[in-house]
């Protein structure tokens, strides 16, 4: 362990630019320091783990040693992505700063190599070596290099690296492959390793801007946006849905975990009496009756217009995972009118039909494509009046944009007045609302929670809540 | 057996049957080394059990394994007094009629004895003489009361019998506790543990295990399986096949001396893969499909 670890200014300013005192034992602490910023916990105990695992494989094996801290540091999925991205980023950026200090310089890719590189050529090995199961990373970060050297003829960059990578990914023709049912497009090659391409290039990038420029940029934190749930078109559908059925998992779980015998305060004397017959008539064992879990009655308001066209995809989807979970689920979509679909999530099992059939002829009233909230709780509120008891929730799923609407909160008042509970899942970051037209404020009051839903964990206290399992507050922070 | 280096945990695993990767071998071997219990997480059927039963094998230790269910509580994982033994021994110590007549004192301190202790899969694991393996099967099953339970098992491998004390480990038992994260378990419990994520293995590993059950199918035919069961699980299913599942339709296909995979065949033995009926129709389609065009099996050749 490090002497004075409380000392380091280092802990607590990031990366600083002189460096503490040297040996593995502080950049570990960094790293851990770095992990804990974007909202890890990392504890002392792991830390230590961490130490004593480093002691027992060779690090200089870098697989190793990511294995290592990885296996001690980062104990759920979601730890794990956010762990290989922080490490990604801590290291790049140390490797970079020593190399700094020490003025070694590998020479920007644009300089190099004065033969012509033909572009098609290079594109044909690229694609290959994409292609390859195990290419080797050394190879795909030299093809980068080239690419980049060969794009820099071309032009100037963009000095926005993000957009220079998507330039020459498109300048190459690379296209990731489509959903599996597609037939295969000769062109595409296999997302992942597309994607661990444009790392390399975007790695490379970051390292000639460095050497121009001789300094390191400040470590931004990992925006919340890296990690939010998959809705965005540019995700596969296919990822959506693996959340999703994690959550189904989870749903399906739930109702029984509360249902254990030792839970239940009440004793089932019959059982009680029936077993103590082996003990000669003396109740050693008490038996007790099982709890019913409550079932809550749900209805469902899901918002399928363009202004949340990503997001409705996803919502579609956890409504069907939610039909799967609850029975007395009853289900609307909505763009400028509302229509039941409870019907169509019973008749067909899967969820491609689902989407198929509330796009094809649920009924949904899309006659401008713009939502009109006021008018669907009017709707709502003359479909399901007498249905609505204090025993049931409701639960909105819409970024509350009004288009300039008339909100008509008065009517989402009494919707919420005869229900017991009613819940917002929005599908915005909390910054955004109440800009522009959306009318969250207004709607807000009458609910009993409101839910930013764009990361899995706000999606899972939110399913938490309806489950009635923990107390209703805001996984927002 | 102790490993002593990566590599000798995945020769040592790999002479039990079990194909492991990198991670896995890296993290079996920390746990050996550091004697911390392992949390392996990852979806049904990608080896999970498999891998403390291999770990058993390959280290000659005994497997004790504990199956979680909801309601599971310590009488069931922990240890249990023998209560209809020690009512009888009450009532023949304390009959005055009886030779062996004693007062109720004596009795008293002799009931909480070991000998009416019944010892449930836990509490042998600690107290066996020869270190073994043990085994939480689906720790995500039980109640989150039940997980404070095993944090002074797995943190200090020690159980405190209020009656008789505290009875510590005589050997350090090599730990698995499997999840498939139907929950989010307690940090108390993770920060206890080293973590392992399994995931269904690429194409190149799945043959290797595949080739490595049924080494008489031909190299062409589990190729093709494999290649077909990893686009299954690409599909949007409810029950994705299992590496369990492609070795039983790579035996089937052995049994019913299969030459070639083809539409034919997959429909015939497709329900050894797929469990759902829905899911039946959408592999047919999309499947059987390719496999009647020859797409599938093409790449390996052209």
């Amino acid at each position: 362990m490090p002497s004075g670890g409380k000392a380091n200014p280092a802990l607590y300013g990031g990366m600083p630019q002189a460096p503490g005192p040297g040996g593995v034992a502080p950049r570990l602490l960094e790293f851990a320091d770095e992990l804990r910023r974007e909202g890890m916990a990392v504890g002392t105990s792991e830390l230590l783990d961490a130490f004593a695992a480093l002691e027992a494989v060779t690090w200089t094996d870098r697989d190793d040693f990511r294995g290592a801290l990885s296996a001690t540091l980062a104990k759920s999925q979601e730890d794990r992505r956010l762990f290989e991205l922080v490490f990604d980023r801590f290291f790049f950026r140390a490797v970079e700063r020593e190399a700094m200090e020490r003025q070694i310089k590998e020479g920007s890719p644009g300089e190099g190599g004065e033969q012509r590189i033909d572009l098609d050529a290079l594109r044909e090995r690229i694609r290959a070596a994409l292609r390859a199961p195990e290419g080797s990373d050394g190879d795909l970060r030299d093809l980068a290099r080239l690419a980049i050297s060969a794009f820099g003829r071309q032009g100037e960059g963009s000095g926005v690296i993000g957009v220079d990578v998507q330039r020459i990914r498109r300048t190459l023709g690379l296209k990731g492959e489509q959903a599996a049912a597609e037939l295969p497009d000769p062109d595409s090659v296999p997302r992942d390793r597309l994607r661990e391409f444009e790392g390399h290039v975007r790695r490379e990038l970051e390292r000639a801007l460095i050497e121009r420029t001789g300094s390191l940029p400040p470590a931004r934190p990992l925006r919340d946006f890296d990690r939010a749930l998959p809705t965005g078109a540019a995700h596969d559908l296919a990822e959506v849905h693996r959340v999703v059925a994690q959550l189904r998992r989870r749903l399906a779980t739930q109702g029984r975990e509360t249902r254990g015998r030792s839970r239940s305060p009440a004793v089932d004397v019959r059982r009680t009496m029936r077993l103590s017959l082996q003990t000669g008539g003396v109740p050693i064992e008490l038996r007790y009756r099982p709890r019913r879990p409550r079932r809550p009655e749900l209805y469902v308001l899901c918002d399928v217009s363009t202004s949340v066209t990503s997001a409705s995809v996803f919502f579609l989807s956890v409504l069907h995972a939610l039909h799967d979970s609850f029975r007395k689920l009853r289900s609307f979509v909505f763009v400028e009118r509302i229509s039941e679909v409870t019907g169509v999530f019973e008749r067909e099992r899967s969820f491609e039909a689902v989407s198929r059939a509330i796009a094809g002829d649920a009924g949904v009233a899309d006659v401008s494509g713009y939502t009109d909230y006021g008018r669907v709780w009017l709707e709502f509120l003359e479909q399901v009046t007498d249905d609505l008891d204090p025993r049931s929730s409701v639960i909105v799923l819409g970024d509350a944009r009004t288009n300039g609407r008339e909100p008509h909160a008065d009517v989402f008042a009494r919707v919420a007045e005869r229900a017991g509970r009613t819940f917002w899942m929005n599908p915005e970051p909390r910054l955004y609302w109440n800009y522009g037209d959306s009318v969250m404020a207004a709607y807000e009051r009458h609910c009993d929670g409101v839910f930013e839903c764009w990361t899995t964990r706000q999606l899972e206290g939110f399913v938490n809540a309806i489950a009635d399992l923990r107390p209703v507050q805001s996984p927002s922070a | 057996m102790e490993f002593q280096s990566i590599e000798e945990t995945r020769a040592g695993l790999g002479g039990a049957g079990y194909l492991a990767d990198e991670s896995t071998a890296l993290v079996s071997f920390l746990a050996q080394r550091l004697g911390k219990p392992v949390l392996v997480e990852g979806p049904a059927g990608v080896g999970k059990t498999e891998l403390a039963k291999a770990l058993a094998r390959a280290t000659g230790r005994e497997l004790v394994r504990l199956q979680c269910y909801e309601g599971l509580d310590e009488a069931r994982a922990l240890y249990e007094w023998n209560y209809k033994k020690q009512l009888l021994r009450i009532q023949v110590e304390s009959d005055p009629a009886g030779a062996a007549g004693r007062g109720w004192r004596e009795v008293r301190d002799d009931i909480f004895g070991e000998e009416f202790l019944l010892p449930r899969p836990l509490l042998s694991a600690i107290s066996s003489e020869k270190p073994v393996v043990l085994l939480i099967d689906e720790i995500d099953k039980t109640d989150q009361e039940f997980e404070a339970l095993l944090l002074e098992v797995l943190s200090d491998f020690q159980v405190s019998i209020p009656e008789l004390g505290v009875i510590e480990a005589k050997t350090h038992p090599l730990v698995l506790l499997t999840s498939n994260n139907s929950r989010e378990l307690t940090e108390a419990l993770k920060r206890r543990c080293l973590y392992l994520w399994l995931d269904y293995p690429g194409p190149e590993r799945e043959l290797e295990i595949v080739r490595l059950h049924t080494p008489e199918l031909s190299e062409d035919v589990a190729r093709k399986l494999v290649e077909v069961v990893q686009m299954v699980r690409d599909l949007d299913l409810k029950k994705p096949p299992s590496i369990a599942e492609s070795i039983d339709w790579a035996r089937a296909l052995l049994l019913l001396g299969a030459e070639d995979i083809d539409a034919e065949t997959l429909r015939t033995s497709m329900s050894i893969i797929i469990k759902h009926r829905t899911d039946l129709d959408l592999v047919t389609d999309r499947v059987g499909v390719k496999l009647t065009d020859g797409l599938i099996g093409s790449r390996q050749a052209g």
